[in-house]
C-alpha cells in the first residue's frame, strides 16, 4: 500500500530542531570535545596530526548527524536495503582493492579518507533487519522460511569481516544483528541452536585463526603468560588505569601513555589514556555519558510508533552499548583484546561516521516518530 | 488484513518492549560490572598500579662510590681512586644478546671465550642486573662505543671510579681490592646491599680490615624511560657517599727506601715507634702490583706471582714465620733475671759446644768464646752460655715472658693474613705434637731454634717494648683520635725527671695505665746495655754495622735462624752457608732500637736465606735506622701540625 514513499515531511526545520533530543546532542558534543582533548594528549601535548584530524572529523560527522536526523525516517526506511547492499558492495570491494595494514585488509582508499566498510556495516545490518522484521507479520517470525533471509544477511558480511581478518568488528556487527533478530521475537530455541552450532564450529574455527588471534585469547585467559607479548597490552592498560587513582595524574601527565607504554592509545585505548589522566571521576563521567545516550536511545524507541523505529532504536541502543562495554571491558582487562573502538572517543573516521549515521537515524526516528511507514 | 496487521503490529511492539526490558536489565548488570572494575582498579588497587607505573617509568642505575683514600703519615696518597671508563649492559633492555655481542666483539675485540663467560654470567643473574662487559676501557674504545651507541640497545657506557695504588712498596700492608665474590658476601654483610655493578671489596691488608668503612654507600641515578627503554630524562641522582679516608702512621719515603734495600731479596723490614706503637714502615719483599687485581688479574700474571720462589704475595712481616734465632736471647735474659734464675754476674766457659744426654750442642763459634759473662754472652751471642741459661730457666718460664712481650699473639687487629707463630712450652707440645718435652729442646728454644716461630712484626714489637723500658704498647697503623691519647713518652719523661719521687711515680703510673712487663726495670736496662755492647763494642756481633754519630747510635741484636739442621757431616766438611741451595740457607735476622741515648724507634729486619744476621740483616737495618733518624725531626714537627686536622 505504501510502496512509494512519496510523502514529504510536513515538519518545519524549526520544529525539527526543537524536537531534537538535547541529552543525546549534548552528550555526543561533550564526548567529542573530551575526545579532542584526549587526542591532544596522545599527540604528546601538541596540536599535531591526530588532534587536527580528529577535530575535523568530529565536526564533519556531527553535521552529518544533523543532516541524517532531519531527513524523514521514511527515507531511511525505504533505502535501508539499498544502504545495506551499498555497504555490502564496499565490503566486497575491500576484499579486492582493500588496503592492508598490520596483516589485515580492512580499508578502502577514498583519498580523503580510508574507509572501513565493516564499521558502516554495523549500522547497515541493523537497518536492513529492522526493516525486514517490520515488514513480516508476527506469526511468520518463527517460521524457518522467514529465518533464512536474516541469517544470510547477517552471516555473509560477518564472515567477510572475519576473513579480513577482523574478529572484533565481526563480533560487533553480529551483536547488532542478533539483537534485532532477538527483539523481533525469534524464539529462544533458535538462539540455542545457534549457540550449539557456534560451540561445535568453534574448534574448527580456531584452527583457522591466525596465531596472533589464538595468542590473544590465550593471553586473556592468563595475562601473565606472556607479559611482553600480547598480555603486554592488557597489563599496561590496567597499570595505566589503576595508577590514575581517584583523580588521575592530570591532563598531559599520563606517564604510561606519553612514555609509549600504552599501545594504540589514540584508538582502542583512548579510554585508558583518559582514565589515567583523569582518574576514577573521569572514567565515571565518560561511562555516565554513554549510559545517558543509551538510555535516551531506548526512550526514543519507546516513543516511536512503528515497529521499524522501535526495532532500530532498541537495537542501535543495545549495539551502541555493546560497543562501549566491549571496549571498556577490553581495556579494563575483563574480556580479551578484540580491537573494538570506543564510539566517538576513538580516533578513526569510519567508526565516527558509522556512529553519527546511526545516531542520526535514531534522531530521525524521534523527530519523525509519528510518521507511518510501509 | 490491515486490521490483523495493526493488531499484529501492536503485539509486535509489546514483544519488542518486553525483550528490550530484559536487554536493559542485562545492560545494567554490565554497567555494574564495569563500574566495579573501575572501583577495584582505580580505588582499591590504585597504590599497587601506581607502583607498577613508576616501575615502568623509572630505571635505576646504581654505581659504586669512591672508596676511602689511604694516606701516609705526611698526607701523601697511597691508595686512591681514578676515573675509569666502563661498559655495562642490562640484558633486560637488550633485544638480542647475541647480535649485541657480535657488534661489541667487533668494536672491542672481545674473545669468543670471554663472550661465552659473559653469557654464562647473564644466565646466572637477574635480567635487570647489569653485567659489566669491560670495567676499564681505553679512551678510544670508550669513544668508539659512544659513536655506535644508538645501535647498541641496553648498552651503558659509564664513567666510574676505580681503585688505584700509587706505591708498590706498600702493596702488602695496603692489600688490594677485587671483584666481590660469593665468599665476600657471606662474610661481609654490608656488601649484600651494595649490588652496584663494579663494586669492589678489600681482600687483604688494610683494604680488607677497613673495608666496611672505606666502601662508602652506593649512589644511584634514576631515569624516566619510555616503553623501549630509551631514557627520557634524569629524575634524580644520589651521588652516594664516598668511603671514609684514613691516615696511617706509615712513612712513604722510608717505606720506599726500605724496599730499595731489599731489592732482589726476600724479606721484610718493620719499624715501630716504641712509645706510640706507630708502625712507620712495614715492607715485605718482593712486592707485587696491587693494581693488577682491581680489574681482575690475568692468568699469566697470577701464575708468575704464585710460582715465584720468593713468594711476592705473602706479607712476610706478619705472615712470614721464622725461628727468632739469637734475637730471643734478649727475652731469655730478661726471663732468667726476672725469675732470679741467674745473676748478671754469671760466668760460663764456652768451648764451642756442650754435651747433654749424649747429644752435642754447638755454639756458632767453633773455637768457643772462652769464659764469658752474661753481658758478653749477649754481645757475642754465645750459644753455649744460653744453653746453660735455658737449661736453668726451663721452657715454661721463657714461654710466659715471651708471651708477655707479644710473641705468640697477633700484633695487629683485623689483618686476616697475620699469623701468631709458636711460643713453645711443655703444654703446647703435649697438645699439638702429643709428646713430652725433652730438655734438649729447651736448649734449642733458648737460642731461638726448634719449635719457636715468630713474625718479624712480633720481633719488632718485642724490641720496642724492651727499648721503651718494658712497657706494653699497642701497635697501630691507622691514626685516629681514639689512639692519639695516652702518651707513654710523656709518662716516661716524667718518670725520669722524678725517678726519686716514688709517690709521683705511682700517681703517674695509675694515671697512664701502662702495663709494665717487668718486675724489676733494672733487668730491662741491663739488656738494653748489653744490646748497646753488641752493636757498639768490638767483638759485638753487629759491631761492623754500627753508626758512630752520637745521636744516631743504636743498639741491636743479630739472629741467624736455621732452616734446616746442620748435620755433623756438614760441620766436619765445614760447608759454608752460601754454598747450600738457596732454600736451605739460614735466615738472617736483626733487631734494634735507636737512638740508644733517647730511644724512639725499634726495627726488625729479616732476610730470608740471607745467611747470618750480621752479614745481611744488620747492614740493612743500619741504613734504615740512619734514614729514619734523619727523618725524625720532620716527623716530630709534622705531628704538631696534624693535631689540628
Amino acid at each position: 500500500m505504501y510502496k512509494f514513499g512519496s510523502i514529504t515531511s510536513n515538519i518545519s526545520l524549526r520544529e525539527k530542531i526543537f524536537s531534537l533530543d538535547l541529552h543525546i546532542v549534548l552528550g555526543v558534543f561533550l564526548l567529542g570535545v573530551i575526545s579532542c582533548f584526549a587526542m591532544y594528549s596522545t599527540d604528546g601535548g601538541t596540536f599535531a596530526y591526530h588532534t587536527k584530524s580528529h577535530i575535523v572529523r568530529f565536526f564533519v560527522f556531527f553535521l552529518l548527524f544533523f543532516f541524517v536526523a532531519f531527513t524523514r525516517i521514511g527515507f531511511w526506511y525505504n533505502s535501508s536495503v539499498l544502504i545495506y547492499l551499498l555497504f555490502f558492495l564496499l565490503l566486497i570491494l575491500v576484499k579486492y582493492f582493500g588496503l592492508t595494514s598490520s596483516g589485515s585488509k580492512r580499508w578502502l582508499n577514498l583519498y580523503f579518507l580510508n574507509l572501513q566498510p565493516s564499521e558502516l556495516m554495523k549500522i547497515g545490518l541493523i537497518l536492513f533487519l529492522a526493516k525486514y522484521y517490520h515488514k513480516i507479520s508476527p506469526g511468520d517470525v518463527n517460521r524457518i522460511r522467514f529465518l533464512i533471509q536474516p541469517v544470510i544477511a547477517l552471516l555473509v558480511p560477518v564472515i567477510l569481516v572475519i576473513t579480513q581478518p577482523d574478529l572484533g568488528t565481526a563480533f560487533l556487527i553480529a551483536a547488532g544483528g542478533i539483537t534485532v533478530v532477538w527483539l523481533a521475537g525469534v524464539k529462544m530455541k533458535f538462539f540455542a541452536y545457534l549457540g550449539i552450532l557456534f560451540l561445535s564450529v568453534t574448534p574448527i574455527a580456531i584452527s583457522f585463526l591466525k596465531p596472533y588471534q589464538k595468542s590473544r585469547i590465550l593471553t586473556f585467559l592468563d595475562p601473565s603468560r606472556d607479559p611482553l607479548g600480547s598480555g603486554y597490552q592488557i597489563t599496561q592498560s590496567k597499570i595505566a588505569i589503576g595508577s590514575g587513582g581517584l583523580f588521575g595524574k592530570g591532563f598531559l601527565n599520563g606517564s604510561q601513555s606519553y612514555l609509549d607504554y600504552l599501545p594504540e592509545k589514540h584508538t582502542d585505548f583512548i579510554f585508558t589514556l583518559f582514565s589515567e589522566e583523569f582518574g576514577f571521576f573521569g572514567s565515571v563521567l565518560i561511562l555516565a555519558i554513554y549510559i545517558l545516550i543509551t538510555w535516551r536511545a531506548i526512550k526514543i524507541g519507546n516513543m516511536t510508533r512503528s515497529s521499524f523505529g522501535k526495532l532500530y532504536c532498541f537495537s542501535f541502543a543495545t549495539a551502541f552499548f555493546i560497543y562501549v562495554a566491549v571496549n571498556m571491558g577490553m581495556v579494563l582487562g575483563l574480556i580479551p583484546i578484540v580491537g573494538a573502538p570506543l564510539p566517538i572517543m576513538s580516533y578513526g573516521g569510519s567508526s565516527m561516521m558509522a556512529i553519527m549515521l546511526g545516531l542520526g537515524i535514531l534522531m530521525s526516528c524521534k523527530i519523525h516518530k509519528d510518521e507511518q511507514l510501509g | 488484513m490491515i486490521g490483523s496487521g495493526l493488531s499484529g503490529g501492536e503485539s509486535k511492539t509489546v514483544l519488542i518492549g518486553r525483550r528490550m526490558f530484559l536487554l536493559s536489565s542485562a545492560k545494567a548488570i554490565v554497567v555494574l560490572g564495569i563500574l566495579g572494575r573501575l572501583i577495584s582498579l582505580q580505588i582499591n588497587e590504585s597504590k599497587k598500579y601506581k607502583t607498577l607505573s613508576d616501575k615502568n617509568r623509572f630505571r635505576e642505575w646504581k654505581f659504586a662510590p669512591p672508596r676511602g683514600v689511604i694516606r701516609d703519615y705526611y698526607g701523601k696518597e697511597i691508595a686512591s681512586n681514578k676515573q675509569v671508563y666502563q661498559l655495562h649492559v642490562i640484558p633486560e633492555n637488550t633485544e638480542n644478546m647475541d647480535s649485541l655481542f657480535y657488534r661489541l666483539k667487533n668494536i672491542l675485540n672481545l674473545s669468543d671465550e670471554y663472550i661465552f663467560k659473559l653469557n654464562k654470567k647473564i644466565a646466572s643473574q637477574k635480567p635487570w642486573d647489569p653485567i659489566i662487559i669491560s670495567d676499564n676501557l681505553t679512551w678510544s674504545e670508550f669513544s668508539r662505543i659512544n659513536l655506535f651507541l644508538h645501535e647498541l640497545q641496553g648498552v651503558e657506557p659509564i664513567v666510574s671510579v676505580a681503585r688505584t695504588y700509587h706505591e708498590k712498596s706498600l702493596s702488602h700492608i695496603i692489600g688490594y681490592v677485587s671483584r666481590i665474590s660469593k665468599k665476600d658476601l657471606n662474610k661481609k654483610e654490608y656488601l649484600r646491599k651494595m649490588n652496584a655493578a663494579g663494586m669492589r671489596s678489600g681482600k687483604t691488608g688494610l683494604e680488607n680490615k677497613l673495608d666496611s668503612e672505606m666502601v662508602g654507600s652506593i649512589g644511584h641515578k634514576r631515569y624516566e624511560v619510555n616503553a623501549y627503554g630509551k631514557r627520557i630524562k634524569e629524575v634524580s641522582i644520589d651521588p652516594g657517599r664516598a668511603g671514609k679516608d684514613f691516615r696511617t702512621t706509615l712513612d712513604l719515603d722510608l717505606q720506599r727506601f726500605s724496599l730499595e734495600l731489599l731489592k732482589n731479596k726476600a724479606g721484610s723490614i718493620c719499624v715501630m715507634d716504641i712509645y706510640k706503637g706507630d708502625i712507620i714502615t712495614m715492607v715485605s719483599s718482593p712486592v707485587y702490583d696491587p693494581n693488577k687485581f682491581v680489574h681482575g688479574i690475568n692468568r699469566k700474571d697470577w701464575k708468575e706471582l704464585i710460582e715465584n720462589e720468593k713468594k711476592p704475595l705473602i706479607n712476610k712481616a706478619i705472615t712470614g714465620l721464622y725461628p727468632p734465632g739469637s734475637t730471643i736471647k734478649t727475652l731469655v735474659t730478661i726471663s732468667a733475671l726476672e725469675n732470679d734464675i741467674i745473676s748478671p754476674k754469671m760466668v760460663q766457659n764456652c768451648k764451642g759446644s756442650i754435651e747433654l744426654h749424649g747429644e752435642k750442642f754447638h755454639c756458632w763459634k767453633k773455637k768457643g768464646h772462652g769464659y764469658v759473662n752474661l753481658r758478653e754472652a749477649i754481645k757475642q751471642s754465645c750459644d753455649v752460655f744460653f744453653y746453660e741459661v735455658a737449661r736453668r730457666l726451663g721452657v715454661d718460664r721463657l714461654s710466659v715472658t715471651s708471651k708477655k712481650f707479644g710473641l705468640g699473639d697477633k700484633v695487629l687487629n683485623g689483618f686476616i693474613e697475620e699469623k701468631v707463630g709458636v711460643v713453645p712450652n711443655t703444654k703446647w707440645k703435649k697438645k699439638y705434637i702429643g709428646k713430652n718435652w725433652y730438655l734438649g729442646e729447651t736448649l734449642h728454644t733458648g737460642i731461638g731454634q726448634g719449635y719457636f716461630l715468630t713474625t718479624p712484626l712480633q720481633l719488632c714489637l718485642m724490641t720496642a717494648q724492651v727499648a721503651n723500658g718494658g712497657f706494653k704498647i699497642n701497635p697501630r697503623i691507622i691514626l685516629n683520635k681514639q689512639n692519639e691519647e695516652n702518651d707513654l713518652e710523656e709518662y716516661i719523661k716524667a718518670q725520669k725527671e722524678s725517678s726519686d719521687n716514688y709517690e709521683l711515680n705511682n700517681r703517674l703510673f695509675s694515671r697512664f695505665k701502662y702495663q709494665s712487663l717487668f718486675r724489676n726495670q733494672e733487668n730491662i736496662k741491663f739488656v738494653q746495655d748489653a744490646l748497646f755492647g753488641a752493636t757498639n763494642e768490638p767483638k759485638g756481633t753487629s759491631y761492623r754495622s754500627r753508626l758512630t754519630k752520637k745521636e744516631f747510635i743504636f743498639a741491636g741484636k743479630t739472629g741467624t735462624s736455621q732452616v734446616k739442621k746442620i748435620t755433623e757431616q756438614q760441620r766436619l766438611l765445614e760447608i759454608k752457608n752460601e754454598d747450600l741451595p738457596y732454600e736451605q740457607r739460614d735466615h738472617s735476622l736483626f733487631i734494634a732500637f735507636a737512638p740508644y741515648h733517647d730511644p724512639r724507634y725499634s726495627i726488625s729486619v729479616v732476610i730470608e736465606h740471607g745467611g747470618s744476621g750480621s752479614k745481611s740483616a744488620a747492614p740493612i737495618a743500619k741504613q734504615v735506622l740512619k734514614k729514619l733518624m734523619e727523618r725524625h725531626p720532620l716527623r716530630m714537627s709534622y705531628k704538631n701540625e696534624s693535631k689540628e686536622v
